[in-house]
Formats: structure tokens, C-alpha cells, sequence
């Protein structure tokens, strides 16, 4: 018994000793900032960011009434509505095209995922170029002239393009790896059968990798929702589109940072905790009608 | 039935040839248009593509205009620093949260969870705060802050220690060896790849965020890449060869690092699942 209790005592020390960085640095960076900014959205932040006067609801109650939140939350979910479904789709379908034996399968693999690892930043002055309405390539090439960019109709999606453009490779590479494990045979049975391709994948493919899916539609969610770098690159306050392409965080940062009403912004910022904690709570509810765990 | 196979072949084909079409264009043209003149690039013909007199000043010029030197050594040291402290922190919780047992694990491992499950713009204000209080705006330990420890770090190592056989373990510790040695010796060696993994995630993350660089090292001097586009961005309005040409440097050496280690850039980020 007393040989327990030694290496019980031992575990305990070490444990203790071998998580103490990790969980001293996770509460004075992430545990207390998040009480901390909760705590701030009571308070209002006085003239050039100076002192804190609680306030109660106030800055709810203001956010509820904002007309520009609520334009951010409208702006945010176009981005996410046209970025997450079509990112998943093409990616999908990429995949189930590249898990075939092809040649140069993984020459095409390292181009898609390419946008992965360039910053949005660069990304951003990039498509600016190629979006540009008077000299830009897209509009020479087709010979048209849209203002992509300054369009406040079509701003926003112009923005979700170039999100889809980008994690199109890395939604490819997650479902690459969920279909490594649907065993081949179930396709030959399939052939057999006298299934074409577009049952076998609606048949065999898609339930067996919906663990994948959805795991690929929840990130990408939460993702979304926190759009900024494209937006903040691609949008200039003097855009005729500004309004229309603001997104939460985007309103966060122009708050908290260049107009230093850091309790405005703590509130922003935890109303989009709120969306996001609603939106991932439905997947999790809705998930048990199509996600077939084995 | 043969024939067939071969339409719907060619058929996949043809998009995939599309898509890697649609995916590389902007990085020839980003290429192009480093080297063109302001005017080139606002002739309305699109076939002017090539640049008729390669300008290759425009290299030197953008170097020294946003001394992308002193970027690049601010970005390279940053990324440095948070992959160093990931992984010692992380190798460390993870191996203590998959094979220690002891009180208290559990809702310190629920604390990690929860970090992981919340939007980053949560902890920004007050981390600022925090930093500016401590005079590391503009520092490099500033740049470092938020990335001293991590949260998916610690699980995705945990992840790989839970991998582990448990015999390895118990013959080490039948030889005599204590907690630290079996851990340092045996085990941590065998979690390379993992390792590896989260130093690919933590550089291609520091090396993409924009936000915290603008906030917390607004000097040009002090800032990393990403975060000195933006300001350029802003300046340099329409002069587009010299935008791109910032944006080429800027991203260059990491595709070809990309290009490289392809292998372990997808294994790494696919792996880890972790959100970029």
C-alpha cells in the first residue's frame, strides 16, 4: 500500500508541476481577460480612454439599438452564408476527385492548399488589384466594368470570394483525410452494384465522412464570424461600401482600438461570444439528424 | 464501360486543371505586377501581361521604403519565440494531462477546452492593457504575449501522449526511472512529429495575424509583415507594382519553405485541426 501512495504523491507533484506554465500563463492571458472584458461591457470608458464609470445594461441596451451593429451582424452573416457553404461543397467535391488514384494528385493538392500559408494581408492587396474597376485584371479580362469592391450591393460577397479562394485547400486537406478512412471496397460493392458516382458519393462518401463535415461546418462558422483581415485590407473609409461590408469584429477593432471606447467594444465583442456559443449550440442539436458516428 | 471511364476522367480533369488555373492567377499576376511601371499597370489592354522592361528596382526600392529587413527579423524572431514556448509548455501539460493522474486535472483540462472554444478577440483588449501597462508595445515581447502558452497545443500533445503505448512507460519506470526522466527520455522523444506539427500551426498562425501586431506594435519599426502590408496598404493607394512587390516579399520565402516541406505542412495543419 505505502508504494501507492509514493507514486500517487509523485503523479500529484509532477502533474501539478508539469501543468503549472501551461495554466498560469492560460489564466492571466486568456481566463482573466475574458472575465475582464465581460466586466468591462458594464462599464463605459471615459474621454480619450480614461477611467471606467460602471454603467449596468447601458452598452447592451445601446448595442441593441446600434442601426451600425446591427448592419456588422447582417454584413457577418452574408460573408459566412456565401463563404461556408460554398468553401465546404468545392472542397468536398475536390477531395472525392484527388482520393482517386490520378496522376499529379499531389502537384494539384500543394496548389490548392498554397493560399493556407500567404497572409490574408498579402491575399487582400492582391485580389484589391484584381478587383480594381478601372485597371484591374478581372474586369479587362471579361471587358465589364463592376465595381467589385465599391459595389455596396456586392461588395460583401466579392470579400466572401476571396475567403472561399482561400480556405478552399484547407477544407480539401481535412476531407482528404476523413475519406482516407472510408474503406475502398464499399465503392467496388457500390460499382457492382450498378451505382454511378453521384449515388456513391450521396450513398457511401458523404455518411461515412459526416463526422469530417461537421466538423469542417463548425470551424468554418466560427471562423467566419470572425472575418477582419480581408475587410480591413480590402475596405478603406473612404469606399462607398464601407457600411455595407463592416463586419463585428471589424466594428470591435474600430472601437476598442482607434476610437478607445474599449467598454463599447468589450460589448461587441461578447455579443459575438453569444452568436457564435447560439450558432454552435443548433450544430450540436441539429447535428444528431445527419452525423453518423460508427 | 471503358470509354466511359475515360469521359469522366477527363472530366475531373479538366476541373481540377480550373481550379489550380483559378488558385494560381493571382500569384502570377501579384508577380507580374511587382515588376511592371505605375503606367504599365494602367494600360487598359489586358494583353499587356509580361512587363515590357523588367523592373527589378522596384525590389530595392520597396526594401528600403518599408525596411522590410527589420520586418522580417521582427517576424522571424516572434515566430521563433512562440514556437519555442509552445512547444516547451505544451509537451509538458500535454504529456502531465494524458498520463498523470492527479486532483485537480480535470477542470484544469476544462479550462483549456474552454480557451479553445472562444473567439481570440475576447482576450485582446485586456491582454493590450496588460502590455501596455508593462511597457511591451513595440517589443518583440509584446509581438510574443498572447502566444507564451497555448491552449491547442497542450491538446494536441495531449493527443499524441494518449497515442502512446502504455507498456513503454511501465518498463521505464520498472527500470527505475522517476516521472521527469521517463517523460524527458522515453516518452517526449517519441511525440517529434506532433511536435513538429504544432511548430508548423504556431508559425503559420503568428505569421498570418494581423491584428495584434497593429495593435500592439503600431511603430513601423517594431511590426511584423503582415501588419506593415496594412500600413502600406493604406499609403501607397494606387501604385500597385510596389504593393505587390510587398506583398511578393512578404510571402515568398514562406511558400517556398511551403514548397519544401509540403508534406509536413499539410500533415501538420491537417492534423491538428487547429483553426487558422
Amino acid at each position: 500500500m505505502k508504494k501507492v501512495t509514493s507514486k500517487e504523491r509523485s503523479e500529484f507533484l509532477w502533474g501539478w508541476l508539469f501543468i503549472l506554465p501551461t495554466m498560469i500563463g492560460l489564466i492571466v492571458l486568456n481566463i482573466y481577460p475574458m472575465i475582464d472584458t465581460i466586466k468591462q461591457s458594464f462599464y463605459k470608458t471615459g474621454d480619450f480612454g480614461k477611467g471606467n464609470k460602471f454603467v449596468g445594461l447601458a452598452n447592451y441596451e445601446k448595442v441593441f439599438g446600434d442601426s451600425e451593429v446591427w448592419q456588422a451582424l447582417a454584413n457577418t452573416a452574408k460573408y459566412a452564408i456565401v463563404e461556408v457553404p460554398f468553401s465546404i461543397v468545392i472542397a468536398l467535391l475536390l477531395a472525392v476527385f484527388l482520393n482517386k488514384k490520378l496522376k499529379g494528385r499531389d502537384a494539384f493538392r500543394t496548389i490548392f492548399f498554397l493560399p493556407m500559408v500567404v497572409a490574408p494581408a498579402a491575399i487582400a492587396m492582391v485580389w484589391k488589384w484584381l478587383y480594381n474597376s478601372n485597371f484591374g485584371l478581372i474586369n479587362n479580362t471579361f471587358n465589364i466594368k463592376v465595381n467589385w469592391i465599391s459595389d455596396p450591393k456586392i461588395a460583401i460577397f466579392s470579400i466572401a470570394v476571396i475567403g472561399i479562394w482561400s480556405v478552399l485547400g484547407y477544407n480539401m486537406v481535412l476531407f482528404l483525410a476523413g475519406l482516407q478512412e472510408v474503406p475502398r471496397d464499399y465503392y467496388e460493392a457500390a460499382s457492382l452494384d450498378g451505382a454511378n458516382e453521384w449515388q456513391q458519393l450521396k450513398n457511401i462518401t458523404i455518411p461515412l465522412i459526416s463526422p469530417t463535415i461537421f466538423f469542417v461546418v463548425v470551424t468554418r462558422i466560427i471562423a467566419a464570424m470572425q472575418v477582419f483581415d480581408l475587410i480591413y485590407m480590402l475596405i478603406d473609409l473612404n469606399n462607398p461600401a464601407w457600411k455595407k461590408t463592416e463586419s463585428l469584429v471589424f466594428l470591435f477593432y474600430k472601437y476598442s482600438f482607434e476610437q478607445s471606447k474599449k467598454g463599447y467594444g468589450a460589448t461587441v465583442v461578447v455579443v459575438l461570444l453569444a452568436v457564435i456559443l447560439i450558432l454552435t449550440v443548433i450544430q450540436l442539436i441539429g447535428q444528431k439528424k445527419w452525423v453518423h458516428y460508427e | 464501360m471503358k470509354s466511359k471511364k475515360v469521359v469522366y476522367n477527363s472530366f475531373i480533369y479538366i476541373i481540377l486543371i480550373i481550379v489550380s488555373i483559378t488558385m494560381l492567377i493571382p500569384f502570377v499576376w501579384m508577380f507580374l505586377t511587382a515588376f511592371k511601371t505605375t503606367a504599365e499597370t494602367m494600360q487598359v489592354d489586358p494583353f499587356v501581361i509580361v512587363p515590357k522592361v523588367w523592373q527589378t528596382q522596384n525590389f530595392g526600392n520597396v526594401i528600403k521604403a518599408m525596411d522590410f529587413v527589420k520586418l522580417y527579423a521582427n517576424t522571424l524572431g516572434m515566430v521563433a519565440l512562440r514556437i519555442l514556448f509552445a512547444i516547451a509548455t505544451a509537451t509538458l501539460s500535454g504529456y502531465a494531462f494524458a498520463r498523470l493522474q492527479f486532483p485537480g486535472k480535470r477542470f484544469m483540462f476544462a479550462l483549456v477546452l474552454l480557451q479553445m472554444m472562444i473567439p481570440v478577440q475576447i482576450f485582446i483588449i485586456p491582454q493590450y492593457v496588460m502590455v501596455s501597462k508593462m511597457h511591451m508595445t513595440n517589443t518583440i515581447w509584446g509581438l510574443l504575449f498572447p502566444g507564451i502558452v497555448t491552449a491547442f497545443g497542450t491538446f494536441l500533445l495531449r493527443q499524441a501522449y494518449m497515442q502512446l503505448p502504455r507498456d513503454l512507460e511501465e518498463a521505464a519506470r520498472l527500470d527505475g526511472c522517476n516521472i521527469p526522466q521517463t517523460f524527458l527520455f522515453i516518452m517526449a522523444p517519441l511525440t517529434k512529429s506532433a511536435m513538429v506539427a504544432l511548430g508548423i500551426f504556431t508559425a503559420v498562425f503568428a505569421y498570418k495575424d494581423l491584428m495584434w501586431p497593429m495593435i500592439v506594435c503600431p511603430d513601423n519599426r517594431a511590426t511584423t509583415l503582415a501588419s506593415a502590408l496594412a500600413k502600406m496598404n493604406g499609403q501607397y493607394q494606387q501604385k500597385y507594382p510596389e504593393l505587390m512587390m510587398a506583398a511578393l516579399i512578404s510571402c515568398v520565402p514562406m511558400i517556398i519553405i511551403y514548397i519544401f516541406f509540403q508534406k509536413q505542412f499539410i500533415e501538420g495543419i491537417a492534423t491538428s485541426g487547429g483553426k487558422l
